[in-house]
């Protein structure tokens, strides 16, 4: 049967597609150990991947994509070096290249490519780049997506985040910052690193605050794999398992946190039976699996805290009083003030609004310009009875809450008080 | 290859001279320097006086132009500075660390540019 035209055309979109999709981050990071220069080696996938077009168009994709996207990006590495006005400096680089070339005998499935994505993430997340860097490089070479889809998620120009992404690559190159797994003294902190970033991915997807929420349901799901293929390149790490716990067990209550015009649902008031159970039921093992490892970190008792929601029949159910502990021990790893303030949140629950508010005391100074300390504050007040004053901590919330989802859902809680 | 660290710090905010904190300090500016010159990592490494004996110069229009200063005041100033040889940023910043004025304010790590 004969493909007309466009099916061909089809066909290899397709194709090019899926190869992406499955196989970016694998092919960058062994073109980036080849070649030596993050730049080059994108431009030469990014020139393969054109080249892919044309010839799968023609033919029909080849047996082995990826393998094929491979060979080419290092023929095009060849033919863009060999053109380098300071050539010299590329010689070694080039000399491998070609014998890379000459013993390809059929790289056959991605498994027969060596796996460096660990050495890219490392570079991706290193601390010597801004934060948002970090997530933007992780999100282009890791995950694959485009500048104009990490753009969009980020709510930002897709010049901005270009000129953000060719920084990142001069700097990396510039720097020094070394292609490499850090040493073991370094460790605990790089992987740090690592996890925060992947936490951020998952973050701005969770959070809902602005966007089309499509692409940031998106997010958590390229954070979820992020955290699943860490775990594959070091296995026996707990806090990698617990960061996939957390993130699972808040992602299975995706579709209760929304109602159907769009609106937030706090965690009281969701619809338990919309949970994903399969999520919950993979983050519980993972959860169990990493704490029997006894490496506590903070990831793991931010799952533990999940897990008790997991497995609560209802609000009313929950073991209040496990969530207010693991936030004790959670502030005792990383003494933060928001860790106290959802200690005094649980407090209520598990004691009354009386203990929450007493809990909330102490925090006053350094949470004062923090919008959900006054609507924690306005809530035990308001179950307090003591409605005068929950209703200027709900005015209070209102005016330091930039996000139209939650100041709208505080306005309701205002005005369902009566006057 | 080679990495600048510049060390910054604000006035005051250093163990002051003649207190037993500021023998401690200097010690552990010669140790450092000590496994700096044993990891064959240190090119050349100096501490500079206060910005109260700087000069600055411009040359404009072909003529020099010298100030007094610059003052700071409560801004940190560059207090001196090494130069490293290292493999890459991990090892510079590792080196740029064990910097005992880092504990006080802030070093800052440029590599060095690379005429082609």
């Amino acid at each position: 049967m004969q493909l007309s035209g466009n099916a061909k055309e089809t066909r290899a979109r397709a194709a090019i597609s899926a190869a992406v999709r499955a196989h970016f981050g694998r092919l960058l990071a062994v073109l980036i150990k080849d070649i030596r220069d993050f730049q080059l080696a994108e431009d030469c996938l990014q020139d393969a991947l054109e080249s892919a077009f044309i010839h799968w168009r023609r033919n029909g994709p080849p047996p082995s994509p990826v393998g094929w996207l491979l060979q080419t990006a290092r023929r095009k590495a060849i033919d863009r070096i060999r053109r380098m006005r300071n050539f010299d400096k590329k010689a070694v680089e080039y000399g491998y290249l070609i014998e890379l070339d000459q013993n390809a005998a059929e790289t056959g499935d991605a498994q027969a490519i060596a796996d460096e994505r660990l050495r890219l993430i490392f570079t991706c997340c290193h601390p010597a780049l801004d934060p948002k860097t970090r997530v933007a490089l992780t999100l282009r070479t890791l995950c694959g997506l485009t500048t104009t889809e990490i753009a969009r998620a980020f709510l930002d120009s897709e010049d901005a985040m270009a000129q953000r992404l060719v920084r990142a690559r001069h700097k990396i190159a510039k720097a020094g910052i070394p292609y490499a797994v850090p040493e073991p003294e370094a460790w605990p902190e790089r992987l740090g690193s690592v996890l925060a970033v992947v936490y951020l991915v998952f973050n701005e997807g969770y959070a809902a605050t602005a966007g089309p929420s499509q692409l940031r349901t998106d997010l958590c799901d390229e954070a979820i794999r992020l955290a699943r293929l860490l775990m594959h390149l070091r296995p026996g790490e707990a806090e990698i398992e617990g960061l996939l716990a957390l993130m699972l067990l808040n992602h299975s209550r995706r579709a209760a946190r929304l109602s159907g015009d769009g609106s937030f649902v706090p965690l009281q008031l969701h619809e338990r039976t919309l949970w994903d159970r399969s999520s919950i039921a993979e983050g519980l093992s993972l959860l169990e699996h990493a704490l029997s490892r006894s490496q506590p970190g903070a990831y793991q008792i931010q799952a533990a805290i999940s897990a008790v929601h997991a497995e609560a029949a209802s609000h009313e159910e929950t073991r209040w009083n496990e969530i207010v502990l693991l936030y004790d021990r959670l502030h005792q790893i990383f003494a933060n003030p928001v860790y106290l303030l959802n200690r005094a949140v649980a407090l209520s629950f598990a004691d009354g609004p009386q203990a929450g508010l007493d809990a909330l005391a102490p925090l006053a100074a350094s949470l004062a310009p923090y919008q959900p300390f006054h609507a924690a504050r306005a809530d035990f007040l308001r179950r307090l009875g003591r409605t005068g004053e929950a209703r200027s901590a709900y005015e209070a919330a209102i005016s330091l809450s930039g996000n139209a989802v939650e100041q709208e859902f505080l306005e309701a809680r205002l005005s369902s008080m009566g006057s | 290859m080679k990495y600048l660290a510049l060390i910054y710090a604000a006035p005051g905010t250093q163990p002051a001279y003649g207190t037993p904190e500021f023998s401690a300090f200097m010690g552990d500016y010669s140790k450092a320097t000590e496994t700096y010159k044993r990891n064959g990592v240190m090119l050349a490494g100096e501490g500079l006086q206060g910005t109260s004996t700087a000069t600055t110069v411009r040359v404009r229009d072909g003529k020099t132009v010298t100030m007094d200063g610059p003052f700071a005041e409560t801004k940190e100033t560059l207090g001196g500075f090494y130069l490293f040889d290292c493999a890459n940023l991990d090892e510079a910043i590792k080196y740029a660390a064990m910097i005992p004025s880092a504990a006080y304010g802030s070093v800052e790590i440029r590599p060095v540019m690379q005429y082609d």
